[in-house]
């Protein structure tokens, strides 16, 4: 029996991408990252909201970016050498989020992710809790895992 | 047989033959004798129905069978196109057009075919018996008639055979000889009726193929083993065509042999049928469904042709992989950009050598690749004959619609979009403009109304112009009712010159319905023409004249793609303003700048223009004080508006791609997409008319 619950939690992984906001650690699944890049040039655009930075050229083609951490609510900070530009894609719209730093890709049992109740509850603003969509345990390592489509879906916010 | 992989070829090619049957029937419909024209339109008709018979859409062949049928007719002289024959037909093309669009849609709608199908019945049966009766009798080959009359007794049979042997007699008349053709295709031949198809095209341009053995339908459908029998009258030696058929590859033999009809022993033969004749024999069998294989007349030979010289060589090529050559394009652009900036900041000779090598090769690489995209604006215009026609029977109108520069090409983005803006144009000019005859006379004018469609060459733009000689607009009427629906104020409305008030049309919330003429448009007002212009980068203007008529004038940038374009730095930010709607840059001093109203102007050439601070209208962070008193100014305009628009510094003038924003920034005001620089930055691309507003 407890082989046969081994495989079955094998199958049911899913592999993050994590990386740091503050001293939070967030992920997001690695299914939806294109690519991670260093912070270069982002263009500011008029009449966009707070948390939206602006948009970057990405080998030719212009691809907006947030600030994540505005997004999410957290206070602002300043970009250092660790600061990555994390491009997802979700739906077909692509989309960079800046991050403080990225730390590595996990691979996470679907058994060891909590609902997002448990968070939304003890979270501070009620607004916020719409962002994720649930809390990875990997050894008391805890990592908020993003509802990218609620991210990525600014169109509702900026108006 | 597996067809998808053709759905796509045979819908663009029905359409384009249902393109030819439209323009040829009007065509047909002022000269209705004009045997080319005929031919012509028996031609596209035959096409759709091979076409639509190899598919299996047998409704499609089923009708353009029986317009063939009574195309037939018409081409042998034996029916006359009256305006109703021409209507029976127009409705068919119409049917036929719906039918494909279904079929490209994916329906499977069934559409019932029986009424036009017996409407075409008649017309061919009706007229058809007595008139042939004359023909025969006046045929240099009635005397034959009679003898086979003897000989057979099946009426229909005879008159078909009558019609067979006269075709090759009157040839032998004019010096053609009828030859017998027996060509036998390779055993490993697969598309054997793609094969038969290129014999019979290469024996239509050598000569006229009398009849085919089995016949033709069986020929498109492989009814046939590995060989088969043509008919076929030439002045060309027989060894010639032979050898000509021999070329076609598959073909392993051709036999041909000369006939002689004088003799009642051919006729004898003929009578045998198929599968009794002799190889080497004439064959003569009735089939009715043939008729068509029969070429009549000389001029058959110029209208096939025509259509060669037409097709060219070409190929079709989905317009996505075209706009993702140009995206390449584009970054290759940008990559060239950076390189030459690269050279002059380190000045390597070789490299700034080898830099303007590159720059020759990408220049023309981007013509050629906006060559590439470019349609003749003809494929827009070619649809408005044919609704031009409809829509002046429909309002009791006389009107001659007169296209001038069709060749004219603009990008394949532009053409997509301008068609309903034109449709819009064209319905006002005959809903709105042209007079009923009556008044047309009564003013002194020739009955029928002219509307021109002009296409043309402007620099780097493209004109297109919507001309009428009706009533045109009166300006007081307009100014009253933009007035009255308190669009402008009635001391605006005194004020204004009369160029100004036909200007109104392009008002949003101006409805032209009751105010040029009780007829109305369909619901899409002026202003949705002008807005759908102007979102193409393009402008609109009119210019009338009261009983003269009314110009309506597009002038639309040749691409979409690539555009000239100012940079201008605000602070730390820099953005471009397509040069298209930039008048001038003029240097100010503070004191330059009048407020009128609250609002701030310049004066320019004792023109009143007003100011647009760049930086407080997109929130620009301040960074830096400002330096200097000297102010910039961007003079743009939209339509007649001007506006002045205030900028820390110019950068210069510079071709810029244009990147679209993504779903995420659409709807953004002000700035209606971004380009990238040569060092790699992005750069926004201002909207003048929302920044005037």
């Amino acid at each position: 029996m407890g082989k046969m619950e081994k495989t079955d939690s094998v199958n049911q992984e899913i592999q993050m991408v994590a990386f740091k906001l503050k001293r939070e650690e967030y992920g997001v699944s690695i299914l939806n990252v294109q690519e991670i890049k260093r912070l270069t040039d982002i263009t500011r655009v008029p009449f966009t909201p707070d948390f939206f930075k602006g948009v970057m050229n990405l080998r030719g083609s212009v691809l907006p970016v947030i600030d994540l951490k505005k997004r999410l609510g957290l206070p602002a900070g300043d970009y250092s050498e660790d600061t990555r530009i994390i491009i997802v894609k979700v739906e077909e719209i692509s989309i960079g989020m800046i991050v403080d730093a990225v730390t590595e890709v996990l691979t996470i049992g679907i058994d060891h992710i909590d609902a997002p109740k448990t968070v939304s509850d003890s979270s501070d603003s009620k607004e916020n809790g719409k962002f994720i969509s649930g809390v990875g345990n990997l050894n008391n390592r805890l990592v908020i895992m993003l509802n990218l489509n609620e991210i990525v879906g600014l169109t509702g916010d900026s108006k | 047989m597996d067809t998808n992989q053709y759905m796509e070829m045979f819908l663009e090619e029905s359409r384009e033959h249902l393109q030819s049957l439209n323009d040829c029937l009007l065509e047909l419909e002022h000269n209705p004798e004009d045997a080319a024209v005929l031919n012509e339109i028996f031609r596209s008709a035959h096409t759709i129905k091979g076409m639509s018979a190899t598919m299996g859409f047998t409704e499609i062949a089923e009708l353009t069978h029986e317009m063939e049928n009574v195309l037939d007719l018409l081409r042998k002289e034996q029916l006359k196109a009256d305006e109703d024959i021409v209507d029976t037909i127009f409705k068919c093309v119409d049917m036929l057009e719906q039918m494909i669009e279904n079929v490209a849609g994916g329906e499977n709608v069934k559409v019932d075919v029986s009424t036009l199908v017996n409407k075409l019945n008649a017309i061919a049966n009706g007229d058809f018996a007595p008139k042939t009766a004359t023909v025969s009798s006046s045929d240099s080959a009635a005397s034959l008639a009679s003898d086979l009359e003897q000989t057979k007794n099946n009426k229909n049979d005879i008159k078909l055979n009558t019609t067979d042997i006269a075709v090759i007699n009157s040839a032998h008349i004019s010096g053609l000889q009828a030859v017998h053709i027996t060509v036998t295709l390779a055993e490993s031949c697969l598309l054997k009726s793609a094969r038969a198809y290129m014999v019979m095209n290469a024996l239509d341009e050598v000569g006229e193929v009398v009849k085919s053995i089995p016949p033709t339908d069986d020929l498109e459908h492989e009814k046939f083993e590995h060989s088969f029998d043509v008919v076929f009258l030439t002045g060309m030696e027989a060894k010639k065509i032979e050898n000509i058929l021999l070329s076609i590859s598959e073909i392993e033999t051709v036999t041909t042999e000369i006939i002689t009809v004088d003799s009642s022993a051919t006729i004898d033969s003929a009578d045998k049928g198929l599968a009794a004749v002799p190889v080497a024999k004439p064959v003569v069998k009735t089939v009715e469904k043939e008729i068509e294989k029969k070429v009549a007349g000389p001029s058959s030979n110029n209208g096939a042709h025509d259509k060669k010289l037409k097709s060219g060589q070409s190929v079709r090529v989905d317009i996505d992989k075209l706009d993702s050559l140009m995206n390449l394009v584009g970054e290759l652009v940008i990559n060239k950009t950076r390189l030459e900036q690269i050279g002059n900041t380190h000045r390597i000779t070789e490299l700034v050598e080898t830099i303007e090598q590159m720059d020759r090769v990408t220049t023309d690489l981007q013509s050629v690749v906006m060559k590439v995209r470019m349609v003749p604006v003809g494929q827009v215009f070619n649809r408005f004959p044919r609704m031009v026609r409809d829509l002046a029977k429909e309002l009791n109108k006389e009107i001659n619609l007169t296209i001038e520069g069709e060749e004219t090409e603009l990008d394949r983005t532009v053409i997509d979009e301008i068609g309903d803006p034109l449709v819009h144009l064209i319905r006002n000019s005959l809903d709105h403009g042209i007079e009923h005859p009556e008044d047309r006379q009564a003013k002194g004018k020739s009955k029928v109304g002219e509307v021109g469609l002009v296409a043309r060459h402007e620099g780097n733009n493209v004109i297109i112009m919507v001309t009428d000689d009706g009533k045109g607009i009166n300006p007081t009427v307009i100014k009253n009712k933009a007035a009255e629906k308190g669009l402008i104020t009635q001391e605006d409305a005194d004020a204004m010159d009369d160029g100004e008030a036909v200007r109104l049309v392009f008002l949003a919330g101006f409805s032209t319905a009751d105010v040029v003429t009780d007829v109305s448009g369909r619901g899409v007002g002026m202003d949705v023409v002008r807005s759908k212009i102007e979102a193409l980068g393009g402008l609109i203007d009119v210019e009338t004249k009261i009983d003269e008529g009314s110009i309506f004038k597009i002038k639309l940038p040749l691409t979409l793609a690539i555009i000239q374009a100012l940079l201008v730095k605000v602070q730390e930010e820099i953005y471009a303003i397509p040069l298209g709607s930039i008048d001038s840059t003029i240097n100010i001093t503070p004191d330059d700048i009048k407020t009128v109203q609250n609002k701030e102007v310049i004066l320019l050439r004792g023109q009143i223009i007003p100011i647009v601070r760049l930086d407080n209208v997109l929130n620009v962070p301040q960074t830096q004080e400002k330096s200097g008193d000297d102010l910039f100014v961007v003079v743009v305009h939209m339509g007649e508006r001007k506006s002045g628009i205030i900028v820390d510094n110019l950068i210069g003038q510079q071709e810029i791609v244009i990147k679209t924003l993504g779903k995420l920034l659409a709807g953004l005001k002000v700035i209606s997409g971004a380009t990238v620089l040569g060092n790699g930055q992005v750069a926004l691309i201002l909207d003048v008319g929302t920044l005037m507003q």
